[in-house]
């Protein structure tokens, strides 16, 4: 409820921030689930590489994206360190693979900022805005460009 | 305190209509699928008023009513039956095991209140 | 969701179960099966549905009842004789019925042109007339009549109101609207009946008291003496001024139920009334006079109504028919088991949760193992865990599944339908109706059964004269059975017709272009033909099981729920399709199978057996491809592990397991794998929502150390490994 009055007032956003290598991302926390330790995954048959697999969220089965690996990097490689952080797109739930979850903050909408013509074309699709704060920059992410269910057909 | 209805009726949609209409005004509702269900609920319930439906499995509500009125504590509780049927002569019948009153379903809400109201205070 | 949409909701779901039990009852009737509890049954669904359909003015659905209902209550007293006609009749009024419930709950415009004709019928049945189409509800006094809503506000109480003393209730009406304060002058004397029937004076009181001022007086006793205010001895008589801006009506309300209980008497008084009430009482009248009561004087009742009260039941009771041979022996009555109704969603969401519960116990028990030596008790206490977690979820599985009973009673429609349409005389048997199956396997059961069911009387019979030629009876039979057979349930469906023409089947399959001309196919093959996508057995597409819809749509739907459909023909004696399915979609029997870390599930309904690979049985064939030779056949062999991208091919297939897997279609393929684990049931965890469809996978589960494995789908696995074109797969 907090959360709601503060974001009404200034237009702002509540953004959980993660580290992947030595960059800063963040995803809204209306989106995000929960954050839990990297626990072994099922792979997928068939499956785009970024995807590390299936683990058992509490009984559901929750796909596990390798972030890293979605942004064209190299595959991370998970340890016990490692953290997922579960999110919501519409109706289906993914986990990302990320290094670590830094912290919490409150971004108005001034902090947003467009995602400049340097990034290349897939990246910028990933990123939805930029975050400016102090000296640090928090890559937004459009979660739904990371992954969606996918039909019959597609697979 | 809120008064209880037991409400006896076979069809289901008919319970649920007459919880609704009860409960909304304010009465403690508890529901028999007929009369020989109705029997046995009366000492779970301890109703202060019971409306019947007279077509029903096994004890229909003829019998049930003369049941209910040949136990001590239920001689003076008003019994209302609530049935599509209309013949004088089911009501006559009614009357004489022991009825209070007769409402022809479809049942108008306000109605079944303020006489359920009016019986039971 | 709105109440009265809940109740809306209530009430087609009820009458659904209505509409079954009527179908049921008049089925029994027909066969003769039936006791006298039957036709009350079947009255009451008529009765039941015309209540709820009067309820939510449901017009068309209350008139037909309505005079459905009639009839059967000619059945009912004895006076209508349940024949071959009449019960033909009853039951397609019960389809009509049907009909029409189903046009108001798709929220469809009833077609009412088959309803007037079948009312018209039944009123010839029942010699009431028939009520006139769509028109103003009847205003008939002598039954029921469908009272909208609006008129029950004036539904007499119990009748004849004697209250009416002439007053014009328009002139109360115009009164009411300048609501001068009027006074009346009330007279009200309760009889022994009165209390009898739960009425209360001082309750009475209370509602005047709420129309006005109230001034009360109570005479004929003495008030002192409290033996006088028995209520078995009512010679009270109270006196009541009401100073109100009610008009009579209001006080006639008041009295509704009581009015036949009591002398009363309403004045007004002052002249601000109406003129009216010309014999109204003088004060100190008699009180009896007051009120006509036709049927008897009240203190104390006349010995000949207490003998009426003893005497058995008349006619109208529903309990009690007409007297009959078993009246000596004692009823069968027989309490129905008591229900509750539940939102689905919170079963599923149960099943969920023992699904983790059962998943939780196992790790819980792996991790006191891991954990060094345990201690008897708690091995025991883990032991009776097991045991109990097992149990919860039987049973709550058991909460989704349902009878078949219904399930088939539509079927007989069905059967009336076709042969009515096909000009056959046929019997549907039936057998197993108890029989419970997971509700979602149930409801998607119904189309494909409904198309089972017509092509066995449409091309499955023979026509009456074929029938006759062939000395068989000139009335078919379709029978429908269902089981349970070894964790599943089979059901049957069974003509005792001609058997396939194989010569016509193979001859359409080739020129349909299905299978070769030279061919050579077993009889087994050809049956399977039929099940083969565009194959149509019909000369002429006849208007029942034709429409282009053919026996491999009826495959695919029985294949999306687990099944399998089999056909068994034999010429002259009859066709019979079996359709095998599994119990529930939330559980499956697994085996657990090792690819290198990976553990993967294959259902166990697909594997035929299991055994290592030894020397010599293997043959290569093509660019990398083998096949096993199992006892004289070749089937092809899969390597699972590659076909799921876990691994490479392996090229050294010795010491290797080998599943064999037999497809829905009936093609046998060898799986490869490293080991096997276990044979257990595992929970269907769905992959769609979260991920998406993947090939060569049905479903995930979760194991018992936590993590997931998948279910594979044997058949599409199959499919996938295409084989090298040529020899090997077809004849199996």
């Amino acid at each position: 409820m907090e959360l709601d009055e503060r974001q009404k007032s200034d237009g702002g956003k509540e953004i959980v921030s993660f580290r992947l290598g030595e960059e800063e991302f963040g995803v809204e926390i209306m989106s995000v689930r929960e954050i839990r330790g990297w626990s072994k995954a099922t792979p997928l048959p068939h499956s785009p590489p970024y995807v590390r697999g299936v683990i058992n969220l509490r009984g559901a089965v929750l796909p596990v994206i390798d972030l890293n690996q979605r942004f064209g990097e190299a595959p991370s490689d998970p340890s016990s360190r490692h953290v997922v952080i579960v999110v919501q797109v519409e109706n289906a739930q993914f986990g990302l693979l990320v290094d670590a979850v830094s912290d919490i903050l409150h971004v108005t909408q001034e902090d947003l900022q467009d995602t400049p013509d340097v990034a290349t074309g897939e990246t910028r699709a990933f990123i939805r805005h930029l975050v400016a704060l102090d000296d640090r920059m928090i890559r937004l992410i459009a979660l739904e460009s990371i992954f969606t269910p996918m039909t019959a057909e597609a697979a | 305190m809120k008064k209880t209805i037991l409400a006896v009726d076979d069809s289901r949609t008919m319970r649920e209509m007459i919880r609704a209409a009860l409960e909304s005004a304010d009465f403690e509702v508890a529901l028999a699928e007929d009369g020989e269900d109705g029997l046995s609920a009366l000492e779970r319930t301890e109703p202060d008023g019971i409306v019947t439906d007279i077509n029903m499995p096994r004890l229909d509500g003829f019998g049930f009513i003369e049941k209910v009125r040949e136990q001590e504590a239920y001689r003076t509780t008003p019994i209302l039956v609530l049935s599509t049927e209309s013949g004088p002569e089911l009501k006559q019948r009614a009357r004489e095991g022991g009825a209070t009153g007769w409402i022809v379903k479809p049942f108008d809400r306000d109605k079944l209140v303020s006489v359920l109201d009016r019986l039971i205070g | 969701m709105d109440p009265m949409e809940e109740i809306r909701q209530t009430f087609f779901t009820e009458c659904e179960e209505l509409l079954e039990a009527l179908e049921a009852g008049l089925l029994s009737i027909h066969d003769g099966t039936h006791d006298e509890e039957t036709v009350n049954v079947v009255f009451r669904a008529v009765h039941s549905i015309k209540g709820g359909a009067g309820a939510f003015e449901l017009d068309a659905l209350v008139r037909f009842a309505h005079g459905f209902e009639t009839t059967l209550d000619e059945v009912r007293s004895g006076r209508l004789e349940p024949g071959e006609d009449v019960v033909a009749t009853l039951l397609r009024s019960a389809d009509v019925l049907s009909d029409l419930f189903a046009a108001y709950r798709d929220g469809a415009v009833p077609a009412e042109d088959t309803a007037q004709s079948l009312l018209v019928e039944l009123s010839t049945l029942s010699g009431a007339p028939a009520p006139a189409p769509a028109a103003a509800p009847p205003a008939d006094d002598g039954g029921f009549a469908p009272v909208p809503l609006a008129l029950d506000l004036e539904a007499p109480a119990f009748e004849p109101v004697p209250l009416d003393l002439g007053g014009g209730d328009d002139a109360d009406a115009a009164d009411e609207a300048a609501s001068p304060l009027r006074h009346y002058a009330i007279r009200f004397r309760p009889k022994k009946d009165l209390y009898r029937r739960g009425g209360e004076p001082t309750l009475l009181l209370r509602a005047l008291d709420a129309l006005g001022e109230l001034d009360v007086a109570v005479t004929g006793i003495d008030a002192a003496d409290p033996a006088a205010l028995d209520p078995e001895e009512p010679c009270a008589e109270w006196l009541i001024g009401l100073k109100t801006a009610a008009d009579r009506a209001d006080i006639e309300e008041v009295f509704e139920f009581v009015s036949d209980d009591s002398d009363l008497s309403i004045e007004a008084l002052l002249g601000l009334e109406e003129p009216q009430a010309p014999q109204a009482p003088q004060a100190q009248e008699a009180p009896a006079s007051a009120a006509p009561a036709p049927e008897r004087e009240a203190v104390p009742p006349p010995a000949e109504a207490q003998a009426e009260q003893a005497a058995p039941e008349p006619e109208a009771a529903s309990a009690s028919p007409a007297p009959s041979q078993s009246e000596g022996q004692s009823k069968p009555v027989v309490a129905p088991k008591a229900t509750v109704r539940v939102d689905l969603d919170r079963v599923d969401r149960l099943i969920n949760l023992v699904g983790e519960l059962v998943i939780n116990q196992a790790m819980l028990t792996q991790c006191v193992e891991d954990s060094g030596p345990m201690n008897r008790e708690v091995a025991t206490g883990l032991e009776e865990f097991h045991q109990l977690t097992r149990e919860i979820q039987e049973s709550v599985m058991a909460i989704r599944t349902q009878p078949v009973k219904p399930l088939l009673q539509r079927m007989s429609r069905i059967v009336r339908e076709s042969a009515s349409a096909t000009g056959k005389s046929v019997r549907l048997r039936t057998e197993g109706e108890a029989t419970e199956i997971d509700k979602t396997v149930l409801e998607r059961l119904a189309d494909p059964l409904t198309h089972m069911i017509r092509n066995a009387v449409d091309h499955g019979l023979e026509s009456p004269e074929k029938r006759l030629e062939a000395g068989k009876s000139e009335e078919g039979t379709v029978r429908l059975t269902a089981a349970h057979r070894s964790g599943r349930v089979v059901i049957e469906v069974a003509d005792d017709g001609a058997g396939i023409n194989r010569e016509r089947v193979r001859q359409i399959a080739v020129d349909k272009g299905l299978i070769a001309a030279d061919a050579q196919l077993t009889e087994n093959e050809i049956d399977n033909l039929l099940f083969m996508p565009g194959f149509s057995t019909a000369k002429e597409v006849s208007n029942l099981s034709g429409r282009g819809v053919g026996m491999d749509v009826v495959k695919k739907a029985i294949q999306a729920l687990g099944g399998r459909i089999a056909i068994t023909s034999s010429p002259g004696r009859g066709t019979t399709f079996s359709i095998s399915l599994p119990l529930t979609l939330a559980v499956l029997d697994g085996m657990l199978v090792r690819i290198d870390d990976h553990t993967v599930v294959l259902p166990l309904t697909a594997i035929i057996e299991t055994f290592k690979l030894q020397g010599g049985e293997l043959h290569r064939l093509g660019q990398g491809g083998h096949v096993l030779s199992v006892r004289g056949e070749f089937v092809p062999l899969v390597d699972i592990g590659s076909e799921l991208g876990f691994r490479d091919r392996v090229e050294d297939y010795e010491e290797a397991v080998i599943l064999l897997i037999q497809t829905e279609e009936g093609v046998r393929a060898a799986f490869v794998a490293d080991g096997i684990d276990d044979q257990q049931q595992v929970v269907i965890k769905g992959l769609e929502d979260n991920y998406g469809t993947i090939e060569g996978v049905a479903a995930a589960t979760i194991l018992g150390d936590g993590r997931i494995a998948l279910i594979l789908d044997a058949d599409n696995l199959v499919e996938r490994a295409a084989l090298p074109p040529g020899e090997t797969s077809a004849a199996a």
